[in-house]
């Protein structure tokens, strides 16, 4: 649910990092806090365990540009991929206007992958969300790795929508930056629909 | 799809910041801000200055969602109040009529007290203005929308490096 301010002329969107622990989200989030330029970007918060596992959430306020005279601001949440932290991410997707789902390569995570994902869809609709719906784009994570599965395999297990996807190392910041742009774009676009459906 | 934009006109964003001007001063707060329960920022007045709001707004949203969480648990609605005591600083953080949220900022030149008081009054002033707003965006829905008119280039030129 976006938050448009006619007064400060300000559009604030939500987009959430999903995806299966250890996938790569928070280091999504930390590729981006390294690499934006200081006065485009807040504070990068992480609610994290001792370990450095994500325990509530990160949060990384972005600043984009001006689209007709309106600040446009991004808001970027990561939920706590860990399976028993359900409830803490049915929450953190409330108002959420797009998802960024963070696959791991790995050949072993495959199962964690459609886990996550069935969870996502799950989620979704309990926060009055249709999957189909939800601007929605996939970044396979960890190409680099010798046992990455199969892309092809990967897009007809995890992506039967076809939605935009990329070939991701976190890490390196592989397609971090043009997983960010497409969902941001899907989400104006979308936003941009609605408002001409009224 | 998403459910309808939260959307803010100047009349009422100067009401609400008119109202949290008043609840700062009657209540000797240090500051003052309103967010939505999805954790964006809608307004904030005092001593702003050296302090991140944007965080402040994302995690206050995250407490609440968190305890609303609890509450639904063991039977109950919502914990309507939060209140953390600190060494010098404490929050005071309400909701009000159940879509946004009031946090309260104060030391010891204020209590306790004082502020559940000015926040209780302060809390129905803030309903009757969303209240207001709503029935505005209902009426006149998306009135100058910046979206009914951006075009595809707006977005693309966004993401030109």
């Amino acid at each position: 649910m976006s938050f448009i301010n006619y007064s400060s002329r300000e559009i604030n969107c939500k987009i959430v990092y999903y995806g299966p622990g250890l996938g790569g989200k928070t280091t999504n989030l930390q590729f981006i806090y390294d690499k934006m330029s200081p006065d485009t970007k807040g504070k990068l918060i992480s609610l994290a365990t001792e370990t450095e596992r994500t325990l509530f959430f990160d949060f990384l306020p972005l600043a984009l540009g001006d689209i007709r005279g309106f600040k446009t601001r991004f808001q970027l949440y990561t939920v706590p991929g860990q399976v028993f932290y359900d409830a803490s991410r049915k929450l953190i997707l409330r108002g959420v206007d797009g998802v960024v789902f963070v696959a791991d390569s790995q050949i072993e995570r495959m199962d964690a992958n459609i886990e996550s994902i069935e969870n996502l869809k799950i989620n979704l609709k309990e926060n009055g969300y249709d999957f189909e719906k939800i601007p929605f784009v996939i970044q396979y994570n960890k190409r680099d790795l010798p046992n990455a599965a199969d892309l092809q395999e990967m897009r007809n297990t995890l992506n039967p929508k076809s939605s935009p996807d990329f070939e991701g190392v976190a890490t390196k910041g592989i397609a971090v930056f043009e997983t960010l742009k497409a969902i941001a774009k899907i989400v104006l676009v979308e936003m941009k629909k609605s408002a001409a459906v009224r | 799809m998403a459910g309808p934009s939260l959307i803010m006109y100047e009349e009422e964003f100067n009401q609400i910041n008119k109202v949290l001007e008043k609840l700062t001063k009657e209540a000797n707060a240090k500051i003052v801000f309103l967010v939505d329960k999805n954790g964006q920022l809608i307004a904030a007045y005092g001593e702003t200055k050296n302090i991140d709001t944007t965080s402040l707004a994302s995690l206050t949203a995250g407490n609440i969602a968190a305890t609303g969480g609890l509450a639904k648990l063991i039977g109950e609605k919502e914990f309507s109040i939060l209140f953390h005591e600190g060494e010098k600083d404490n929050i005071h953080i309400s909701i009000i009529g159940q879509r946004v949220i009031l946090v309260v900022i104060f030391d010891h030149r204020s209590s306790l007290g004082l502020v559940r008081l000015r926040v209780k009054k302060t809390g129905d002033e803030l309903n009757a203005i969303f209240a207001r707003l709503i029935k505005k965006v209902e009426k006149e829905p998306q009135a100058g929308s910046p979206f009914s008119e951006i075009t595809d280039e707006d977005i693309e030129n966004l993401f030109k490096d």
